[in-house]
């Protein structure tokens, strides 16, 4: 089973957003998807997400056209985390995770563990009882992360489960960014697929078993990192000079620029 | 946060029993020996007491009831702590709706029959409902709803209003003018059983349907998007939620005029005390508006006996300083 995106085309208002898309995301890999702004990379985003119809083309979720689920079903395989999130009411970091309990019914209790693990896991248990609304950028994005997770915390019989992420480290620190892509890993080895828009090749290059580049609407490139970050598909497609190396330790290709 | 709504329902429960001391107190009296022997002496306490004051009591609660839970709701649909019947326009809408039913059926209404005042309320609720479809698609667009655009489309569309009520009060005859500006002032005095009924019907039903979707709302505050992959069906909780507002600011501004304040300051000083969770939001803010516009009709009635103030400028002099200081409150802890 999988999330799986074949032939999207999307036209907005007479441009051209998306052409002939396909991708697949499997469960249990994670999937970075880099490319210059404007690229179509949220768009596509939100075709796989059902928060946009594609103008032509299929998107299905566990072998089922994804806009046959229930919206109940569907939360609780398909969790997404959007770029960014105006929340102008003072809830609490807990309260905002508990939000991602919505589509369960598994007990107050049970959410509330739940929940406590999740912001133990993004490393903002000592939020629990601060006011969203006075937190910084970083601890906000780290408490929806938290919310996200929470959603999809437990796996369902419905089928895989899958996260999807638009920038999810765009606010974070260093220590903050390494911490989320572990989280990452570790969902994927517990059989969580996990699609991410990301910004820093590296980042990418690192933590992602596909990688694909947008170019302008389409897949210029899609593979493994090794294969598809080469020299001439970066100036082709960032329009930047650069030497690609091999991270000493990880042995991932490391592009510098 | 359970105990403090068990202590708000509290609270009503003895608000209602002090006021009942502060009529005795000031009003009448004969009110102390009306609850021991209302049969003995006098009819007139009687009447006073159960036709005149108890329905004007429960009408004030109900409207209290059903303008602050709509506030709630509005504030969360809109996703902005601003959102206010009266403030986005909504209540002028109404206002226009019920002004063309009364000088269209003028005749019919000043019999004063329930029949009348049912058209009134229609009148009030198309208008209120067209208002707020209006305010909501101009403030939303992909992105989400925007603030200020809520607030300048609540200012066209308050402007459209006080223009097209101007013009039907221009051309009513002196019965229409008269029955249009009682309401616009927003009045309780005209309370009989019949309006305290059919207010009673509609404070029930949103009482019983708004808590329903409380969780939907809280997600919605996150916007309509994340709500949605929160497995909520976004455009159906919305149409309900206006069609449910716009019925119950429509029959709240068809039976005593433009009451503000209550539905922006109410959920907002509920939100203050107990956070902004909608499982406790509307359930303490409908006992919180029918607390205050209870004391605000009670207060309008005292004040400058033996006439009257409209009860709409109290409930800004009582909700106002009260929101006030919880603001003061709340920016010395932060």
């Amino acid at each position: 089973m999988a999330l799986m995106a074949e032939n999207i085309s999307l036209h907005i208002s007479g441009f051209n957003l998306l052409r002939n898309v396909s991708m697949r995301v499997e469960p249990g890999t994670v999937t970075a998807i880099v490319g210059p702004n404007g690229a179509g990379k949220s768009s596509l985003l939100k075709v796989l997400t059902g928060e946009m119809t594609a103008s032509t083309g299929h998107v299905s979720l566990n072998h089922q056209p994804l806009n046959s689920w229930a919206l109940g079903q569907k939360a609780k395989m398909l969790a997404v985390l959007p770029q960014h999130t105006v929340l102008n009411f003072p809830f609490t970091a807990n309260e905002v995770v508990a939000l991602g309990r919505i589509p369960h019914q598994t007990g107050i209790l049970k959410d509330e563990l739940i929940v406590a693990d999740a912001l133990k896991a993004v490393d903002a248990n000592y939020l629990q009882k601060r006011f969203y609304t006075q937190m910084s950028g970083g601890e906000k994005q780290r408490v929806q992360l938290a919310r996200v997770l929470a959603q999809i915390w437990e796996p369902t019989q419905l089928g895989d489960q899958f996260l999807v992420l638009d920038e999810p480290t765009s606010a974070f620190d260093l220590s903050h960014q390494k911490l989320t892509l572990e989280i990452v890993r570790g969902l994927a080895e517990q059989g969580t697929g996990v699609v991410m828009v990301l910004h820093d090749l590296n980042l990418a290059a690192r933590c992602a078993d596909n990688l694909v580049v947008f170019d302008s609407g389409t897949i210029a490139a899609q593979g493994s990192p090794e294969e598809v970050l080469t020299e001439e598909l970066i100036s082709q497609v960032f329009g930047v000079k650069s030497i690609i190396a091999k991270h000493p330790v990880t042995q991932k290709p490391l592009v510098i620029t | 946060m359970l105990p403090l709504v068990v202590i708000f329902a509290l609270g009503t429960g003895t608000v209602n029993i002090s006021i009942a001391d502060i009529w005795q107190a000031t009003r009448g009296l004969f009110s102390n020996d009306s609850s021991s022997s209302s049969f003995s002496s006098s009819s007139q306490i009687h009447t006073i007491l159960f036709d005149i004051r108890l329905p004007r009591i429960l009408l004030a609660l109900c409207l209290g009831v059903i303008l602050a839970i709509s506030g709630a709701v509005m504030q969360g649909l809109f996703r902005n702590p601003l959102a206010d019947p009266s403030l986005i326009g909504v209540s002028g809408g109404a206002s226009v709706g019920a002004s063309i039913v009364i000088v269209m059926a003028g005749e019919w209404i000043q019999s004063g029959s329930a029949l009348g005042l049912s058209a009134v309320a229609v009148g009030a609720f198309v208008g209120g409902f067209i208002a707020t479809i209006l305010v909501y698609r101009l403030a939303t667009s992909e992105v989400g709803t925007s603030v200020t655009t809520m607030l300048l489309a609540g200012i066209a569309i308050g402007a459209i209003a006080g223009a097209l009520n101007s013009l039907l009060s221009y051309f009513a005859d002196n019965d229409m003018l008269r029955q249009i500006s009682l309401w616009q002032m927003g009045n309780l005095s005209t309370a009989n059983w019949s309006r305290v009924a059919m207010v009673a019907a509609v404070a029930a039903l949103l009482g019983c349907l708004f808590p329903w979707d409380s969780r939907a709302l809280n997600a919605l505050l996150l916007g309509e998007s994340e709500a949605r992959h929160l497995g909520i069906d976004v455009q159906r909780v919305k149409r309900r939620l206006i069609v449910l507002t716009a019925l119950g600011i429509g029959t709240c501004v068809a039976m005593a005029g433009m009451i503000g304040f209550v539905g922006l300051i109410v959920p907002h000083a509920i939100r203050l005390l107990i956070g902004p969770d909608h499982r406790w939001l509307l359930p303490g803010s409908a006992l919180a508006g029918g607390l205050l516009l209870i004391i605000a009709d009670s207060l309008a009635r005292v004040v400058v006996a033996p006439t009257e103030l409209p009860t709409g400028i109290l409930t800004a002099l009582l909700g106002a300083p009260f929101f006030v200081a919880l603001l003061i409150q709340r920016r010395r802890e932060i």
